[in-house]
């Protein structure tokens, strides 16, 4: 129950508001730090805003998204934090970051919250290698003096820029395209970009990375390749990964932890075989309106 | 199509035979066409009667145009050869022209217009290799490198920095004093100038992918304020150069604000407008610029300051040379050329930093930049400024070389024209750039060298007035063959074990 003992990112009273419609409504809920947690929902429960919320693409109405990055914050430093107008905050354990207060790219840079997105968003005309190098910006953009250095061949950046290859080289190992590192991004079939879009994000060696279904599209072999790597980034690389995702073998064989939206309020929240049979959630994906009968279909099922 | 464009092409003298063949019947075609019209001519005699006459070396030089043109299609494989066999054929056709039509007897011009000519259709058969196509080659892995290795591009551009470097000397000997003006300031400085506009506007455009219309407001800035430091303050251009481009990138970024949030139409008319203003201002702020008068007697570049003069302390005198206002004018030639260059380098590195991946990256998806810490209103005001900044060295570097300016020289027409160039030349691309401005800059000098048209078409026909005719007619073809450029490939800024060109089509425009 690690999202309770250990959480990494609180997202408390979220509203988001589109003219008249209510896209999150209320959302509260954590997710532990060094766990998967799976974000579901019937299509339009307002999950990827959700997502964009917490990734800063937009500014929730109401809420707080308080982030803790480097080890549990107390609820004291959070509400400390929240009473001045800053963005980030110390606490003993480390950075505090009020995410709903920060832009898109400082969310990324210092947050250090990755993303990828629902349809992919490669630099379809860079090279495998160049997406990866750019992911690495803003270390390599302090190694070359913010560009004057650089220009001038003087500093560390060629040292810094063999270290990104080094890097970008590590995690094409790992997605097993290594081969393909000199081609254009949008030369790849469709699942193999889908893997890349998550190399790239975790070339910013993120803290947390939302993946925003990441096994779309993709045929029962590339997810099951999937799970194993998202485990491996979980149990290797001490990242906590938020999901989207609607295939069920995703999410109940690889998640800690599930959230359930519907309407953009939360209906379920616990670990996976808790929801499996939580009667309000079987209720809301097989469209039963009758509480009595969602009852009956949660009974037959355990 | 050709049958040479097989995959399993026939032996040489198999084809060599068929091209013969094929060339002999294209000649014969045009023959026949060519023959009603060009062989048979009406025109009034003494008595204002018309009486047919003959001209059998039309009807014969449109038979060998053509059917030399139909032999180097079917000769070569790619389209790159056979742009330069067919360029190379004109050239020749060109010297034959006004030597047997225009009666220019001069040998040096009949003889290197044909010599060149001959060269750049023999250079055609050893440049024929097969079509380099990233796209098709990516899927298959198998095939070899599909692009130049790098030495042999490094040989190429430092051939073409070589000659660059030759080309007022060269000229000068083969001219003389009084000839060569006109070819190194009409054609050489004139180009180098658009050469380092575009390359300038390449930043902004081609790297960043954000339209910018209002290019030449920062031309402008760069003019002007040479103009004004020099006259006012009798700053030296070394000082001013630097002042220059630092006061353009200003105005790059001042303008970068503003147009932060726009994209595509928006962007295109908001800094469009940029451009109006600035003319608008320094035609209208009289006090400062002087209005439509504009600023006269701006000084004279100088030779690190050794002035271009006949007298005692002239640079002719101290160097023990005969004086002649081509000294200045070569040296003007030389301070572009290094000024364009080191646009060109800085560029080139630029591309190799993260702010410049951060600019393709933009181009790219700005969504995806974002979502990858980088900060994308910052690397949208640096494209603007260090565009705007070489804009501006180009700006300072035409008011000393004009010694006067006036608004009228900062109009939409010159923003249109140095981004038809970079569009034009590939987005993106330097070398691409490069070629483009030497076509459209080099073309528009050129039409005035056609005089023997007028045999053709009469005393009162004056090419330069079609210029704008020609261009839009070439521009629409461009756009129909090569809509992405005539580089349309984009070279990666790094790479693990070869450099594979990215197909054109993959590579975004930008949101603009």
């Amino acid at each position: 129950m690690r999202w309770q003992s250990d959480p990494l990112l609180h997202v408390e009273h979220l509203t988001m508001r589109f003219g008249g419609i209510l896209a999150v409504n209320d959302l509260s809920f954590t997710a532990g730090r060094g766990d998967i947690t799976a974000l579901i929902g019937p299509n339009g429960a307002g999950k990827t805003t959700v997502f964009n919320c917490i990734t800063g693409f937009y500014k929730p109405t109401e809420g707080r998204i308080a982030f803790a990055r480097d080890g549990r914050a107390a609820d004291a430093d959070v509400a400390a934090l929240t009473q001045t107008s800053k963005r980030h905050g110390r606490s003993a354990s480390g950075d505090i970051y009020l995410l709903e207060r920060m832009p898109d790219f400082e969310i990324s840079a210092q947050a250090k919250v990755a993303r990828t997105f629902q349809n992919i968003r490669l630099f379809q005309g860079m090279t495998v290698l160049e997406n990866l190098i750019v992911a690495q910006h803003n270390p390599l953009m302090q190694a070359s003096g913010w560009t004057l250095l650089g220009l001038l061949g003087v500093g560390p950046y060629r040292a810094r820029e063999r270290d990104a290859i080094e890097k970008a080289k590590f995690w094409l190992n790992k997605i097993n395209l290594l081969e393909r590192a000199d081609d254009a991004a949008g030369d790849l079939p469709y699942g193999d970009q889908r893997r890349l879009e998550i190399a790239r994000a975790m070339c910013m060696d993120p803290v947390l990375l939302c993946l925003d279904e990441p096994a779309a599209g993709l045929n029962p072999r590339e997810t099951a390749d999937l799970n194993t790597l998202l485990c491996m980034l979980r149990d290797e690389q001490n990242t906590s990964l938020l999901l989207i995702e609607h295939d069920m073998n995703v999410v109940m064989q690889i998640s800690d932890h599930v959230v359930v939206l519907d309407y953009g309020t939360k209906i379920a929240d616990g670990a996976p075989a808790a929801i499996r049979s939580d009667p309000k959630v079987i209720a809301a994906y097989l469209g039963v309106a009758d509480e009595e009968e969602a009852q009956a279909v949660a009974g037959d099922r355990t | 199509m050709p049958a040479g464009r097989d995959t399993s092409s026939p032996p040489a003298a198999h084809r060599l035979n068929h091209a013969l063949r094929e060339a002999g019947f294209a000649a014969l075609i045009a023959i026949g066409l060519s023959f009603p019209i060009l062989a048979l001519g009406a025109e009034p005699d003494i008595n204002n009667q018309l009486a047919l006459q003959t001209r059998w070396s039309w009807m014969f030089t449109a038979a060998v145009l053509i059917g030399s043109a139909r032999f180097f299609a079917v000769m070569l494989d790619s389209s790159r050869a056979r742009l330069l066999a067919i360029a190379g054929l004109l050239c020749t056709a060109f010297g034959f022209g006004t030597w047997y039509f225009a009666g220019i007897a001069d040998p040096k011009i009949v003889g290197g217009t044909i010599a060149a000519g001959v060269l750049a259709m023999l250079a055609a058969f050893p440049a024929d290799k097969p079509e380099k196509n990233a796209h098709s080659a990516a899927k298959t892995p198998a095939r070899p490198a599909t692009n130049l290795s790098s030495t042999a591009a490094s040989l190429f551009s430092a051939a073409g920095i070589g000659a660059l470097i030759a080309f007022p000397l060269a000229m000068l000997w083969w001219f003389g004093s009084a000839g060569s003006l006109k070819w190194i300031n009409n054609y050489g400085i004139q180009i180098l100038i658009f050469v380092m506009l575009g390359w300038g506007l390449n930043i902004v455009v081609g790297l960043a992918g954000l339209l910018d219309l209002g290019y030449v407001a920062f031309y402008a800035v760069g003019a002007y304020t040479y103009a004004l430091l020099a006259t006012q303050f009798d700053l030296s251009f070394w000082i001013c150069l630097p002042l220059a481009g630092i006061m353009a990138a200003f105005w790059g970024i001042l303008l970068g604000f503003p147009v932060l949030r726009l994209r595509g139409d928006y962007l295109a008319l908001v800094t469009l407008a940029f451009g109006e203003i600035i003319h608008l201002v320094l035609t209208n702020w009289s006090d400062l610029t002087n209005g439509e008068a504009g600023i006269l007697s701006i000084p004279r570049v100088t030779f690190f300051g050794i002035p271009f003069t006949a007298g005692e302390d002239g640079f002719a005198h101290l160097f023990g040379l005969q004086f002649s206002p081509i000294h200045r004018t070569i040296f003007l030639f030389y301070l572009i050329l290094a000024l364009a260059l080191i646009t060109n380098f800085a560029t080139l590195r630029l591309r190799r930093l993260p702010i410049g991946r951060a600019w393709e990256a933009l181009r790219e998806d700005e969504i995806a930049c974002r979502s990858l810490g980088i900060n994308t209103t910052n690397t949208k005001l640096t494209a603007f400024a260090l565009g705007a900044m070489f804009g501006g060295f180009a700006g300072s570097f035409f008011a000393v070389r004009q010694g006067f300016i006036n608004p009228n020289s900062f109009t939409f027409m010159e923003s249109a024209w140095i981004l038809a160039i970079v569009v034009l030349g590939g987005m993106g691309s330097q070398i691409g750039v490069a070629l483009a401005a030497i076509v459209m800059v080099g073309g528009t000098e050129a039409l005035r060298e056609l005089d023997f048209l007028k045999q053709l078409f009469g005393q009162d026909f004056n090419p330069v007035q079609y210029r704008m005719l020609i261009f839009g007619l070439a521009m629409v073809l461009m756009m129909i063959w090569r809509p992405r450029g005539f580089v349309s490939t984009r070279t990666p800024s790094i790479f693990l074990k070869e450099r594979k060109a990215v197909a054109a089509d993959l590579v975004g425009e930008g949101h603009g």
